[in-house]
């Protein structure tokens, strides 16, 4: 049977297809639809992790007694699970194990783009690279296989054009062959003392090396021959961006792209005349190519920064390029915090009270954007809070006070927490805001242990944030209304005087939540044109249901959309003219 | 079947209905016979974003996504969106542009006004350019939200595939309770063609 799927889906469908019992993911862009279409079959058991790291951990314990297991995350999301995943790699498994890390070349929705190639080679296990959907599904299946043939975890690395990109694929069946999970002691194998890792270390390399080889007849591992004037080494969606530019070049195409087949690479050399890599971001390919003595273009005329698509490609190759500029400079279109968002009121507050916000990964990042303005610094999940630490050690009395770490209830139980228990326990001082929307609301709306909901949508042990910051003993715990400009004021201004840490909790829903009784829109409200003076106050909240019309009375006037607006009644609040009122 | 691609552009504000649309479109070729791929980026673009969607179709696609300057048809579900991916689109290509202006936020606040003449400047660069009140056509059909539907039937009169195909996919798309609407915004949309 044939359907379009996104690579995510196909994923899915693969690791269905391959017999996996376990899939665990922390949400993250572009990953985040693999799980999504995991819990469509019920034969895996799908879960969100508090972060990526445990994700991992879970992966492994169903590996470790045998069964297939899936674990998937963003490119950032490695970085977390780096700890176990390079130990992992000494361990080998029981049942197999796939790593998806999703890739985001250009940045369309992440905080750098870093090329997670790296990480197959650093923790020395191997990568496949699939080139549109049908080969997510079959790389998928393959990956299984390797994992288990070659006693190893396998990473799959798609990148944001696979990920999301849809293409035609032909299903296939579940196996009926994968053994049943069952206790299976190897303390040698899976415990990592000293004595015991040293042993596997020899292991590891042996692997690499039998691996290498074994690439140069894989069928993934291709070469296609046309014109031999030039050849290009590629994988992933470079290749099809190969294929679109350089029709008639010969093209080496690599579905594994660590190890590297090094000697079916000097055969392809060997057969053209001038070669080239075309892969985005990183030299990966290009600098352990020429380790071996080839000679070959690759960074010269490719960048190392951003995603590569057809026409970038032509360009590299001095080919004409067809796109026409239209000259004229238009407004941008950034993305905004929804019509009610709560976290708009909190963002608000902090400005007037020129707090330095110690910012953090989620929808409440756009906090930054003007005219709300009000984030300082961002890094990475759940650094907020041990930034917010380390920035108050040192700074004087005064300004001390003005640091609040804003953080949300996904990011927070995701790597917060620990920032908190520091900051309790060695005595920082500073303010923390957890806005706890009751969802991870960036990626989409996936459950988080705050939610009350599991992925696959029973109801569940929701986490308790009072007394969790309790447990962790926080002395100073205050939960407000974050749509009452008023009640947020007051406490967060009074919790920034306090010389130690304080934790105010925000407690309103996403306004996307779609869950009966948890988001309930307010009455949308209206301008009332004879009472606006044109002062502009309600703008600053930057809120998309307000609109500034300049032909408007003397000055100008304020106007909302009926329906955009969630009824929040925070713009009312600034109003000092009443002219905000409930819509008639 | 010739080796001939044909490349769409879907674009607009998060929220429109864009995806949706893509899918459909996707789902049409495929059951017309045809290779399709199709490319996005979601992950803000609920938050009222800039979004293009691309759909390829053919005999064999390679790349999914739209070379710069080779789009076919350009089919904007706003009018300042579907200016600013006008040089995507090659030259003598076809626009498909619901008449409807959504404010950014630097215009909302009053800081940038919202450009204006956007039809006029369209249909001087691309002279095939089809004008569609998609958001009256949807009230008429029965909701607001159905302009995505409307456009697709105008954009379905451009392409060479036969309607049973547009027709099946919108059923196996559009949820069961929108379909009779669905069906007839793209009716209403087909017959501006």
């Amino acid at each position: 049977m044939k359907e379009i799927l996104s690579g995510n889906e196909a994923i899915a469908r693969g690791a269905y297809e391959a017999g996996v019992k376990v899939a665990c993911a922390y949400p993250g862009t572009p990953s985040t639809e693999i799980l999504e279409n995991t819990t469509r079959y019920q034969e895996i058991d799908s879960s969100w992790a508090t972060n990526e790291k445990v994700a991992l951990e879970v992966g492994i314990g169903a590996s470790f007694v045998g069964a297939r297991s899936l674990v998937t995350m963003k490119h950032v999301g490695v970085n977390v699970a780096a700890d176990p995943l390079f130990t992992l790699s000494y361990t080998g498994v029981n049942g197999g194990l796939l790593l998806i890390c999703a890739d985001d070349p250009e940045l369309h929705s992440s905080q750098n783009e870093q090329d997670s190639r790296n990480y197959a080679k650093f923790a020395k296990i191997p990568m496949l690279e699939p080139a549109d959907s049908q080969e997510c599904l079959e790389f998928t299946k393959l990956a299984y296989e390797i994992s288990e043939r070659h006693d190893t975890p396998v990473m799959l690395r798609t990148t944001t054009r696979i990920s999301h990109s849809k293409s035609v694929v032909t299903l296939g069946e579940r196996v009926a062959t994968v053994a049943e999970p069952k206790l299976a002691r190897n303390a040698a194998k899976f415990v990592m003392l000293p004595g015991n890792a040293r042993g596997r270390h020899y292991v590891v390399e042996d692997r690499i090396t039998t691996l290498s080889k074994e690439g140069c007849s894989m069928p993934i591992n291709r070469m296609e021959l046309r014109d031999k004037k030039i050849g290009v080494i590629t994988a992933g969606i470079s290749y099809q961006h190969v294929r679109e530019a350089l029709p008639e070049a010969s093209v080496l195409k690599l579905g594994m792209v660590h190890p590297l087949p090094f000697d079916l690479i000097r055969e392809f050399a060997s057969k053209v005349d001038k070669l080239y890599v075309v892969e985005e971001l990183d030299a990966f390919i290009e600098d352990q190519v020429k380790a071996i003595g080839i000679p070959v273009t690759g960074k010269e005329i490719i960048s190392l920064c951003g995603e590569l698509t057809p026409g970038r490609v032509r360009k590299a190759f001095g080919l004409p390029e067809n796109a026409q500029g239209t000259a004229e400079k238009l407004p941008g279109r950034p993305p905004n915090m929804c019509p009610g968002c709560p976290h708009r009121g909190v963002f608000y507050t902090l400005k007037q009270l020129n707090a330095y916000v110690s910012g953090d990964i989620g929808c409440y990042t756009l906090g930054f954007m003007p005219p709300l303005s009000a984030m300082d610094t961002c890094v990475c999940m759940g650094a907020s809070i041990g930034m917010a630490t380390g920035a108050a050690k040192v700074l004087s009395p005064e300004e001390r006070k003005k640091v609040v770490a804003v953080i949300g209830d996904s990011t927070f139980l995701h790597t917060g927490v620990n920032g908190l228990m520091d900051m309790v326990y060695n005595k920082g001082a500073a303010t923390v805001i957890i806005l706890d929307n009751r969802i991870t609301a960036m990626t989409g709306r996936q459950e988080n242990p705050g939610s009350g909901h599991t992925l696959m949508n029973e109801p569940t042990n929701a986490i308790d944030f009072p007394m969790l910051c309790k447990a962790i003993g926080v002395k100073n715990i205050r939960t407000i209304n974050p749509l009452d400009l008023d009640e947020c004021r007051k406490v967060i201004s009074e919790e920034m005087e306090r010389p130690e840490t304080s934790v105010i909790i925000t407690d309103k829903p996403c306004v996307l939540i779609k869950k009966e009784g948890v988001f309930t829109p307010g009455k949308p409200l209206a301008v009332v044109e004879d009472s606006c003076t044109g002062c502009r106050a309600c703008l600053k909240i930057g809120c998309p249901a307000i609109e500034w019309v300049p032909s408007s009375g003397k000055k100008g006037k304020a106007k909302i959309d009926p329906l955009l607006c969630n009824g929040c009644d925070v713009c009312r609040q600034l109003c000092k003219f009443s002219a905000i009122q409930e819509a008639k | 079947m010739s080796d001939k691609i044909t490349n769409i552009l879907l674009v607009g504000v998060g929220g429109q209905g864009i995806l949706l649309a893509a899918e459909i479109l996707s789902e049409t070729f495929m059951l017309a016979g045809f290779d399709v791929k199709k490319s996005e980026i979601h992950g803000m673009s609920q938050r009222g974003g800039s979004v293009v969607s691309h759909v390829r179709y053919g005999k064999e696609v390679f790349s999914p996504m739209v070379p710069e300057g080779e789009g076919d048809i350009l089919f904007g579900f706003e009018l300042m969106e579907s200016y600013r991916y006008l040089p995507l689109l090659k030259p003598g290509g076809t626009v498909i542009v619901n008449d409807l202006c959504i404010a950014p936020p630097a215009v909302l606040l009053g800081q940038e006004p919202y450009p204006e003449g956007l039809e006029l400047k369209i249909q001087e660069l691309c002279p095939d350019c089809l004008l569609v009140d998609g958001q009256n056509l949807a009230i008429q059909a029965g909701n607001a939200r159905a302009a995505n539907t409307v456009l697709l039937g105008a954009v379905s009169k451009r392409l060479d595939i036969e309607e049973k195909f547009w027709l099946e996919a919108i059923e196996k798309m559009v949820p069961k309770k929108a379909l009779a609407v669905n069906l007839k915004a793209f009716a209403l949309g087909r017959s501006l063609g």
